[in-house]
Parts: C-alpha cells; sequence; structure tokens
C-alpha cells in the first residue's frame, strides 16, 4: 500500500510539474506576453516597458525557473487588477466554489445513485426507463443554458430562489443543481451499467448457489463491487466541477474562482489566470490523488498490488 | 441400503430469448443414490449445466423457465420436490444442503472479500454460527481441504492464492454446512492437470470422510474414469446414456458415447491410434427437434432415427440408452 | 448409411471475417430493436441538412439588422408576427435563421475538431501501443498530463490567449481532445497485441504495414467512431460554452454561443434570444448522444451479451 501510495504522490508531482511547463508555454504562445497583456491603446513604449518590468526579455529558462520556484511558494506575482499577490486573491474565493461543487456533487450522488441503482436492480421497468431519461437530458441539455432557464422561471417569475449571488443559504440551489446536473447524469448511467455488470459477474452466481438472502447478497456482493468504479468517477467529477465552475459562476454572479477567473479574463490580468489555473490545477491533482487512495482502501487487489 | 436422494423425472428447460427459445433441457431423468458420484458428460451446449442450475432455481428466470418436471431430493426432513418449492425454502437448500463447486475459481470468488469471511458467510446464514464459532470452523475446513496455515490464509484474498487452491476453498465452501449433494460444474478443468489430479483426490478423500453424493459435469471422459459410480451421457439438452461407469466404457450403446470414447488418448492403445474427434457441430438449440438430436453426426443413423425421438431405454442391467440402434448387435435394436 | 450433414449451429456475430453487407444488415436489425438509435441519427440529420440547406431554408439574412423590427417576441404571441417565427433579437436580426445558420458553426466546430482530435489521438496512441517502451511512456505522459487538467478552465484561458476565431476554436478543440482519443486507441491496440492476434499474424508472414492495415486499424475504427460522437457532441456545448463567455468565434457570427450570450443581457426583458439556441444544443446533443450510445453498442462485440 505504501509503495502504491509514494508512486501515485510521484506521479502527482510530476503531473504538477507538467503544469508549470504548460502554464508557462501557454502564456508565451502568441509569441508576446507583454502586449497580450496590455490593452489595444498601449504604445510600443508602454509595452516595452511592460515587457521589461516583467522580466520577459530574459532568456526562456531564467523566466521559467523563476515562476516555477515562485509557484511553488505561492509566489505568482501580483495581480495586474489589484496590484496585490495573485494567489491570495484566488484563495479568498476559495470557500465560495468549493461549497458550491461540494452541493453539487452531493446533489448529484444523492439523486443519481439510487435511480442507478433500481435502474440496475430492475432494468427495463418504468422506473428504469425514466432514470434513463433523466440520465440522459442530464448529459444533453447545456447546462448554463439551463441556468438561464431556470433564474427566469424560479426567481424573476416565481421568486422563490435568488437570481445571483451568495447571500443566503439557498442561494445555491440553483447554481449547484445546474452545475451537478451532468455528474447527475453520468453517476445514473454508470451506477445502473456497473449494477448490470457485477450481477452478471460468476461470484454473485456463487452467492446464489450459497442460498445467501438477497438482502446480503446486494449489500456485500454487489454493491460494495459497484462502489469501486463509483470512487473513480465521483472523485473525477469533482474535480471537473471543481475546475469547471466558471460558466456557471458567472451566470449565478457567484462570487468563487471562476467569476475570478472571468473577470481577470476581461481584465487581461494574465498574472492572476495563470495563479488561477495552476491552482485549480493543483487541487484537481489533490483529488485524483485522494480518489487513488480511496480506491486502493477499497479494492484490496490495488492495495497488495496485483 | 443404498438409498436415492434425488429422483429427476423429465426436466424441461427453455430460453426464450430475442432470437428465439432455446430448447436447452428436454427431458432429462436420472437418479441419485447417497453417497455415490455421478458424472454428467456432454459437449457445451449438451444441457449438463442447465440442468443442474435449474434444479435449484439458479437460472435467470425472465428469459429461462422451466416448462415441467420433477426433482425429489429426500434428506432428513422428508422428500420435497425442489422444483415446487419457494424461493425461500429453495436458499435452506442452497449451500445447505446441496453444494456448489464451478469451474473458474477466480471469477466465482469475489475479489474484494477476504476468503475467510466468503467461507464464514455460508457457515453464519445455514448453521447460523455466530462470528467466533464460524471463523473456528472455517479453519478447521481449510485444514481438511489441504489448504495450509490457515490462521494467515483466512484474511487473504483470491487473487493471492494459486488456482488449485482457490478451487481447494471454493470445495470448503461446498462442503461448509455438510450437505447432501455436491454439484460440481467442471472443477477441474481450468486447473493444471497436475492439479487436477489433487483435486479429483480431494473429492475422493472428502467424499469417503463425509458421505456425500457427487454430481461432477464434465465435458472430458478421461476425468471420469477415475471419479464416477455412473455417468449420464447428454446430447442436445436430452440424455443419451446411462450406465455404471465400467459398463459404459466397455458396453457403450450410444453413437455418441462410442464418438466420446474415441477421441480419448489412451495409453493402452497397441498401434498409434489416430485420435477420432466426431465431426459435425452440435445442434442448434433455437430448433426444436422431431428425431434424434444426434443423426446428423451418427454413421448409423438409419430412417427411423429421423422421424422419432428415440426414448431413454433399458438395455441391460442399470443401463439405459436412448437410440434406435443396437451397437452391440450392428442393427436397428428390436421393438 | 445415411448421409452426414453438418447441423446448423447458432449464429455467431463474433466472427470478423464477416463481409461489409452482413454488418450493415445485422446494424439495420439492431436499428429497428433499437428506435432510440433511430431517433438520435434522426436528429442527428436534421441538424446536418439544415446546416447544408442552410441559405436555403433560413427565411433571412442571419446578419441582417432591422431596429424597427428588434425584439419581438415570436409568432403565437400577442405582438409577434409569422413572417418572424421565432421573434428577432435585440438588432432585429431574425431568430430562426440565426439558428438556422448556427448549425453551420456548430458542426464545422465538431466535425474538424473531431477530425483533428481524431487523427492526432489515433496516430499518437497507436504508435504508443504499438511501439511500446520509452515511446510509449513519453506519449502516454502527456496524454495523462492533459487529462488530468481541468478541462473547461484551460480552454477558456487558452482561448481568452489567441484570441476569438473559428480557427483558434477547431485548434483548441482539435489538439485538447486528441488526448482522450489517443489514450482509447492504444487501450485497443494493446488489447489486439495482447490477444495474440498479432503474434499468429507475424508468424504467419504478414508484414508491418499489413498487420497494421488489415488487423489493427479494422478493430479501432468502431471505439473511434463511438468516441468522435461524444466528443463532437461535447465541442457542440463546449464552443457554445465559450461563446456564452465570449471567447468564441467573433461576436458578427450567428453562433449558438454567441447568441446565447447576448441572450443572457437581455434574459428578464427579452427571453427569446436565449430560449432558442438552448433548444437547439440540447437537441443537437441529446441526438448525437443517442447515436453514440447506439453506436457503441452496436460496434463493440463485447458489449453485445449484456443486451439480452
Amino acid at each position: 500500500m505504501q509503495r502504491y501510495f509514494l508512486s501515485k504522490v510521484g506521479q502527482s508531482i510530476l503531473l504538477l510539474v507538467g503544469v508549470l511547463v504548460l502554464v508557462f508555454f501557454l502564456l508565451r504562445l502568441t509569441g508576446d506576453p507583454a502586449r497580450l497583456m496590455m490593452s489595444r491603446e498601449a504604445t510600443p513604449e508602454q509595452v516595452e516597458a511592460f515587457r521589461e518590468a516583467m522580466g520577459f526579455n530574459r532568456p526562456l529558462l531564467v523566466q521559467f525557473w523563476d515562476f516555477a520556484s515562485g509557484a511553488i511558494v505561492g509566489d505568482f506575482g501580483n495581480s495586474l487588477h489589484y496590484r496585490t499577490p495573485a494567489l491570495p486573491l484566488v484563495l479568498e474565493r476559495l470557500p465560495a466554489t468549493v461549497q458550491l461543487a461540494s452541493t453539487a456533487l452531493l446533489m448529484a450522488m444523492i439523486v443519481g445513485i439510487p435511480i442507478g441503482l433500481i435502474g440496475g436492480f430492475q432494468p427495463g421497468s418504468p422506473a428504469d426507463s425514466l432514470g434513463r431519461l433523466l440520465a440522459l437530458l442530464g448529459q444533453s441539455v447545456p447546462n448554463f443554458w439551463l441556468a438561464l432557464i431556470l433564474i427566469l422561471f424560479f426567481a424573476v417569475n416565481l421568486g422563490w430562489l435568488p437570481s445571483f449571488g451568495r447571500d443566503e443559504l439557498k442561494s445555491v440551489i440553483l447554481p449547484a443543481f445546474v452545475l451537478g446536473l451532468p455528474t447527475l447524469g453520468q453517476l445514473v448511467r454508470l451506477t445502473r451499467s456497473a449494477v448490470l455488470e457485477i450481477r452478471g459477474e460468476d461470484f454473485i452466481r456463487t452467492a446464489h448457489s450459497k442460498g445467501l438472502e438477497p438482502r446480503v447478497i446486494y449489500a456485500k456482493h454487489v454493491l460494495r463491487n459497484v462502489a469501486i468504479p463509483l470512487i473513480s468517477v465521483i472523485g473525477v467529477q469533482f474535480g471537473y466541477m471543481l475546475g469547471g465552475s466558471i460558466i456557471i459562476e458567472a451566470v449565478f454572479a457567484w462570487p468563487g474562482i471562476g467569476q475570478l477567473l472571468e473577470q481577470a479574463i476581461g481584465w487581461r490580468d494574465f498574472p492572476l489566470v495563470l495563479a488561477i489555473a495552476v491552482f485549480t490545477s493543483l487541487a484537481v491533482l489533490a483529488i485524483n490523488l485522494l480518489t487513488d487512495v480511496a480506491y486502493a482502501v477499497i479494492d484490496p487487489r490495488i492495495r497488495y498490488g496485483h | 441400503m443404498v438409498s436415492t436422494i434425488l429422483q429427476v423425472r423429465d426436466l424441461v428447460t427453455k430460453f426464450y430469448t430475442l432470437d428465439g427459445v432455446v430448447h436447452a433441457v428436454n427431458g432429462v431423468s436420472f437418479d441419485l443414490d447417497a453417497g455415490e458420484t455421478l458424472a454428467i458428460v456432454g459437449e457445451s451446449g449438451s444441457g449438463k449445466s442447465v440442468t443442474m442450475m435449474s434444479l435449484l432455481g439458479l437460472i435467470p428466470t425472465p428469459p429461462g423457465k422451466i416448462e415441467r418436471g420433477e426433482a425429489q431430493f429426500t434428506t432428513n426432513n422428508g422428500t420435497h420436490d425442489l422444483l415446487k418449492m419457494s424461493v425461500h425454502d429453495l436458499r435452506d437448500v442452497r449451500g445447505g444442503q446441496i453444494g456448489f463447486v464451478f469451474q473458474d475459481p477466480i471469477s466465482t470468488l469475489n475479489p474484494i472479500l477476504t476468503i475467510g469471511e466468503q467461507i464464514s458467510e455460508t457457515l453464519t446464514r445455514h448453521l447460523k454460527l455466530s462470528q467466533e464459532d464460524a471463523r473456528k470452523r472455517t479453519l478447521e475446513l481449510l485444514v481438511s481441504v489441504g489448504i495450509p496455515d490457515p490462521e494467515l490464509r483466512y484474511k487473504a484474498y483470491p487473487f493471492q492464492f494459486s488456482g488449485g487452491m482457490r478451487q481447494r476453498v471454493v470445495i470448503a465452501i461446498a462442503i461448509a454446512c455438510n450437505p447432501q449433494i455436491i454439484i460440481a460444474d467442471e472443477p477441474t478443468t481450468a486447473l493444471d492437470v497436475t492439479v487436477q489430479a489433487q483435486i479429483v483426490d480431494l473429492f475422493g478423500r472428502l467424499q469417503d470422510k463425509l458421505g456425500v453424493a457427487v454430481i461432477w459435469i464434465t465435458h472430458d471422459l478421461g476425468v471420469v474414469a477415475g471419479i464416477a459410480d455412473r455417468v449420464l451421457v447428454m446430447y442436445g439438452g436430452r440424455p443419451a446414456e446411462i450406465a455404471p461407469v465400467d459398463d459404459l466404457y466397455e458396453h457403450p450403446c450410444h453413437p455418441y458415447t462410442l464418438g466420446l470414447l474415441g477421441a480419448l488418448p489412451r495409453l493402452d492403445a497397441r498401434e498409434s491410434k489416430r485420435l477420432v474427434s466426431i465431426p459435425g457441430n452440435p445442434p442448434d438449440l433455437l430448433i426444436p427437434l422431431q428425431h434424434c438430436p444426434f443423426a446428423w453426426r451418427c454413421e448409423y443413423a438409419f430412417d427411423r432415427c429421423w422421424q422419432e425421438i428415440p426414448p431413454l431405454r433399458t438395455v441391460d442391467a442399470a443401463h439405459q440408452a436412448a437410440c434406435f440402434y443396437d451397437l452391440q448387435k450392428g442393427g436397428p435394436r428390436d421393438a | 448409411m445415411a448421409t452426414r450433414q453438418l447441423a446448423p449451429t447458432a449464429d455467431s456475430l463474433l466472427d470478423v471475417e464477416r463481409t461489409f453487407r452482413d454488418r450493415l444488415a445485422y446494424m439495420g436489425r439492431f436499428l429497428w430493436r433499437d428506435r432510440s438509435g433511430v431517433i438520435g441519427l434522426v436528429l442527428f440529420l436534421v441538424v446536418v441538412v439544415t446546416a447544408v440547406l442552410a441559405p436555403v431554408i433560413a427565411p433571412y439574412d442571419p446578419l441582417a439588422q432591422n431596429l424597427r423590427d428588434a425584439k419581438l417576441p415570436p409568432a403565437w404571441e400577442a405582438e409577434g408576427s409569422w413572417s418572424h417565427p421565432m421573434g428577432t433579437d435585440n438588432l432585429g436580426r431574425d431568430l430562426l435563421s440565426r439558428v438556422i445558420y448556427g448549425t453551420r458553426v456548430s458542426l464545422t466546430v465538431g466535425f474538424f475538431g473531431v477530425l483533428i482530435a481524431g487523427t492526432l489521438g489515433l496516430v499518437l496512441g497507436a504508435i504508443a501501443g504499438y511501439v511500446g517502451g520509452r515511446v510509449d511512456t513519453s506519449i502516454m505522459a502527456v496524454v495523462n498530463l492533459v487529462l488530468s487538467l481541468p478541462y473547461l478552465l484551460f480552454v477558456v484561458v487558452i482561448a481568452s490567449i489567441l484570441g476569438r476565431s473559428l480557427v483558434n476554436v477547431i485548434l483548441i478543440f482539435g489538439i485538447t481532445c486528441a488526448p482522450l482519443f489517443a489514450r482509447v486507441a492504444r487501450g485497443e491496440v494493446l488489447r489486439i497485441r495482447e490477444s495474440g492476434y498479432v503474434e499468429s499474424a507475424i508468424s504467419a508472414g504478414a508484414g508491418s504495414g499489413r498487420i497494421i492495415f488489415d488487423h489493427i486499424i479494422p478493430n479501432l475504427i468502431g471505439p473511434m467512431i463511438t468516441l468522435a460522437t461524444f466528443e463532437m457532441s461535447a465541442m457542440i456545448f463546449y464552443e457554445a460554452g465559450l461563446g456564452f463567455l465570449g471567447l468564441s468565434v467573433p461576436p458578427s457570427v450567428p453562433s449558438w454561443g454567441n447568441m446565447l450570450a447576448a441572450g443572457r443581457k437581455y434574459l428578464t426583458s427579452y427571453p427569446w434570444i436565449a430560449t432558442w439556441p438552448g433548444l437547439a444544443i440540447m437537441f443537437t446533443s441529446l441526438g448525437m448522444n443517442l447515436l453514440g450510445d447506439w453506436l457503441r453498442d452496436v460496434l463493440d462485440p463485447r458489449l453485445r451479451r449484456a443486451r439480452k
């Protein structure tokens, strides 16, 4: 188990280095990062001054070393817009995004997994057909568009829920629902197919041949095995929601990292953009690592390096 | 006095699939005496596994349906028809009075539970033992099936065992509650030859010790010779021949059995005989036949074989065959 | 003595040697049995035909502004008229025509995006799987890196760096989705390699080229096409997302994403600008997801067991 964990940590560190290289390279994709960050009206002299001040004229390797060594300790330079260090601005917004993503994930799991279970244990039933339809819609509807429609309906017309902001407790309902909807669809399908597949396995036949009670077979033999692929997907989806909340946060003016990203892009504030990109990637990598660990806890074959 | 503990009569099982109706089992009848080993031999698709699974309601019943038949099972609690039992009662029989050993031990065991747990759960279910008692008994069982270091092995997982060891675990599960019958469906097919011999040996010893009857399903007549008291040969979902084992090898009465025997490599063959495989393919079970299912591949088939289904008839003491042709005589059977 | 006949055997469609026509017929039977697959195909074809025939079907030029008729509601509302069945937007442009032309943008992005991603991914994945060793490790390192990143975030950042253009959007999707194709391709190639198929071909004297073309590529096509269908649907979704944030094609181009962006601004006063493109995206995605599901069932022999 230790070996497994260490190798995963090692991989994560390598990935982090990869992220830093990638992000560094992305900023220089158009060749001139200074021009990218300045407004269109800037004169060539202003751009050159800016370029000099940001150190873009130095050799690339030096720039990268500077950037990477800073990033590791959390120094991404100052936000161009706020003129204060970039990372604390991101961290300030973190709780809001975590709240949103967690609520969305919980909603998706609480609704999606039971529906998937029903579908897996009673395939072809009306409940199953309904569940699959729901899953399909959840994955086909553009969730940010649905957000607009729901805002119109619940907030403007009915006035039950706030249409933007994070002021009240129920502010999180609409954004979380909309953010979690694709995940809900995915969980329904995955749970259903996992249950069906496991039920067809030989060891379930063995469980029946032992005369075990159905309750026991489902809980001990089926569900525990279903949990394995489920854990993996849940982890990935949580990462996806943390990193992909930008549009939803924009629609609902939710004061999280996603909204900050949209603003930063509008301001051409790329130090801030990079800080967000690296930090979010790190968060996703951490979640993936945790998922791998959880995976090993549930599946002994992984633990013992099979 | 030897008693009959299982009497199966005219079992018919069909599967209603999207491709049509599969006539998997078409009227199987046989008896099983206490403590004896009955081998059921046939190719894949002959219906041997489905027959056994039908008896305990282990076939999936949306596509599958047991159309008719009876299976009188005699225990200390009297004689009951397995096919008429409620699911609730059947669950008591499964694992409790009839144990199973399946073919491929790696897929037969739950990969994420310890083998100790998988044995113990049978004990707690049927014998109502406490956790601690179940554990003790499990350790005894592990020893009796020849697994060393039972304390250590109790906490191990299936993937940590070799194929032979895993099969021993499966056998331990099967005998855990001292059943009357063990149904072993190709228990050695997925194992190495040397391990096969060990498992066959183990079965023999356990039978002597526990007096359990064994139904041994296989496609390999070579294995049968070493373990069976009687043999039931199946083809196309029907019984082709039933006989005591020696009788079957010396005086086969069904052309299919003859073919199977001819396909056996034999150490005592005088010249280098070529292995004769039976040409042709097994019948398509989607088509309900009105004639002998073996007729296509039979070199003795004549016109009657194509007109009626040959019933199982007594040809000798304890020897029955479903064939219109008399192999001993060399011509159609009288009457 | 009776003549020996070979008994008819049950149909075995796992046989790779089946002719193309047999496969088509088999798929046809599936299509009938699985009417949702038909629905998906129909929806998809409707979108494609709409895109192709856009100049013919659309009643107006999507860019034609008519400030006098701005913000008209759909025909069935009080102030609406049938000359603009879906209404008009804030600049008086006919919504129906814009939705129709929007199919062109979405399908172009989706199609070329998948083309690039699929080709790039297939080549890289197949090489990684076939050659193995260091090549495999290095390719998969990059693939795993990209796949472990938060996708939407990076797409948004890259789009903001590169600027608004159709080509940029296609390139972004094409390159960022290639790793997924690469991973699937590699997986398939490994599976084929391990099945002993390749070994027997080699021992029969087949050269690498022949092995690749006759054995490996036919087995890759199925999973690739299935993945392509789902990815195309995803790209249409993400293009709309980018457009919504103002990072996709230039604002003058009638894309569904751009329409949604405009619709967001006028949501409370005039919701119709936002409604129609969203519905269009939904139906397109629905069709492609259904189609993808059906393709996956049909093209993957291992899954056919589970259908019964």
